[in-house]
């Protein structure tokens, strides 16, 4: 890091501006923002169906989610690749385009707000829900004031994390987004080719502001989790 | 809660998403393999830069694994059972891999140890050759393993309590004898939880090490490189070959996790 700090504050912007790396930064942020939400949603779903609802083969379904974690990421990528890629035997063509981006990442990251929302669903008293409806209040009132609050900083928390994650993936995505310059090219492999191609002032300039985005998640999710245990403790 | 419609929505949502997204590229990796043809995975397979590349991650995992496992107890323990100024910036920084790109991490120590860097130059002096070699590689596959065993013995620490390593105290039982006889014991499970997840790290790391490794065949190769050497060859069935080898792994570590997790109540 020290490099890009030698290079001067001028030599900095001017290395973060280049159009190429603000339209790999902007590519990044928009695309996690994307993978993040879609995370949100889908996280807090299967939390919900592994915690609350019973099925046969739940047990397995609960082990397969860990399965992006124990994986190597550029195998992600190809497997992505296989079924969705030139040859995809369903007839769908992603590859090298932002789509496929956006699928593998939500691959990748899927385990984190689902296992952040998971205990804290099993804490959650259901008497109080139950409560509430005797109360005669509506599913969605009973979700909106009563589960989301509680499971809110559980959400969060996971989504920040999928966010830097996400952020920083590089494996999975080398091989499906094909790299292209101002269309596919996250800002890790920006840095990655930068840096192999000795341009070190370019690849450090983003790896500062890459630093800067992971600093900011893990400031906000020791802020959440501040905030919770003291609602705690309230 | 009464089995509704609105049941069954949530429930084929979330399978729905989990198939399209995890479980059909996963077993698509299965097909392609067979489709290609086994032979020409196992060729792959048994190509002797591919047995390097695997050695060479063992050899990773060899070296990382041991130093994070002591160095998650330790941190652990201090994190949970003492009070020190700066605390909160070394939880802070253990957590810190976990949010990093592992490409800025291996970017880091590529300029750390460069021609240019702080280290590179005295290294260079002594003959050592760090960068492109396996020492950089090491020091990338013990960064982005840092948090693991940490993140599993912290919490239990807590849970545990140090009642019993009180006893021990007042019982006349020196520090050492404690941490052996009693603090140990107490969170094992984690601590193995902690080195499986390591492992599954170390062997699936890419990003941090194929910056410093220098991506030479048969020389400093992992095995998730030569995933992509092959790939990039365009030889196909190789690629496929290879993943599904490192597939298989990952495969037996999420089992060892899932016998792990039940032992430590369901969280």
């Amino acid at each position: 890091m020290w490099e890009s700090r030698a290079e001067g504050l001028h030599g900095f912007w001017e290395a973060v501006t280049q159009p190429e790396a603000v339209a790999a930064l902007k590519l990044t942020l928009g695309i996690s923002a994307i993978v993040a939400l879609i995370n949100a949603f889908f996280g807090t779903i299967i939390a919900w169906t592994l915690v609350r609802d019973e099925f046969r083969g739940k047990s397995v379904v609960n082990a397969v989610i860990d399965l992006p974690f124990a994986l190597p990421t550029i195998v992600a990528g190809l497997l992505i690749l296989a079924l969705y890629g030139p040859h995809s035997p369903v007839g769908v063509h992603l590859a090298f385009t932002r789509s496929a981006i956006v699928l593998v990442l939500c691959f990748v990251s899927l385990p984190f707000v689902v296992r952040t929302v998971q205990p804290v669903l099993y804490e959650l008293d259901e008497q109080m829900e139950e409560a509430a409806r005797s109360l005669g209040a509506r599913e969605h009132k009973v979700f909106s004031r009563i589960v989301l609050p509680s499971i809110l900083p559980g959400i969060l928390s996971g989504v920040a994390m999928a966010f830097a994650r996400v952020v920083g993936e590089i494996g999975s995505i080398v091989i499906i987004s094909g790299n292209l310059p101002f269309k596919t090219e996250m800002a890790s492999v920006y840095v990655f080719n930068q840096g192999q191609n000795g341009n070190s002032a370019a690849a450090s300039a983003v790896a500062v502001v890459m630093l800067s985005v992971s600093f900011a998640v893990l400031l906000f999710i020791g802020g959440i989790r501040r905030l919770a245990t003291r609602h705690e403790r309230a | 809660m009464p089995r509704t419609w609105r049941t069954y929505a949530v429930r084929f949502t979330a399978l729905g998403y989990l198939l399209v997204v995890l479980v059909a590229p996963l077993s698509m990796l299965f097909w392609r393999v067979w489709v290609e043809g086994i032979d020409k995975a196992w060729a792959a397979i048994t190509d002797p830069d591919t047995i390097h590349a695997f050695k060479i991650t063992l050899i990773l995992c060899a070296i990382a694994v041991p130093l994070n496992t002591v160095f998650g107890i330790v941190c652990g323990l201090a994190i949970v059972r003492r009070r020190f100024p700066g605390k909160g910036l070394v939880n802070a920084f253990v957590d810190l891999p976990l949010a990093l790109s592992p490409v800025v991490v291996g970017f880091s120590l590529y300029l750390l140890y460069g021609r240019t860097g702080w280290f590179g130059p005295w290294f260079t002096e002594h003959g050592i050759q760090v960068l492109f070699a396996l020492p950089a590689m090491v020091l990338a596959t013990i960064f982005v393993s840092v948090p693991f065993v940490a993140r599993e013995v912290v919490p239990t620490l807590r849970e545990v309590g140090n009642e019993q390593e009180q006893a021990a105290y007042t019982l006349g039982a020196s520090s050492w004898q404690t941490f052996w006889r009693v603090t140990l014991p107490s969170i094992r499970w984690a601590v193995i939880y902690g080195v499986v997840v390591t492992t599954a790290r170390c062997l699936g790391e890419y990003g941090a090490v194929a910056i410093v490794s220098g991506n030479i065949s048969g020389k400093t190769e992992t095995a998730t490189l030569r995933v992509q050497d092959y790939y990039e060859n365009l030889d196909q069935a190789g690629a496929y070959g290879v993943a599904l080898m490192l597939c298989v792994l990952a495969i037996a570590v999420l089992v060892v996790m899932t016998k792990l997790k039940p032992k430590e109540g369901v969280a």
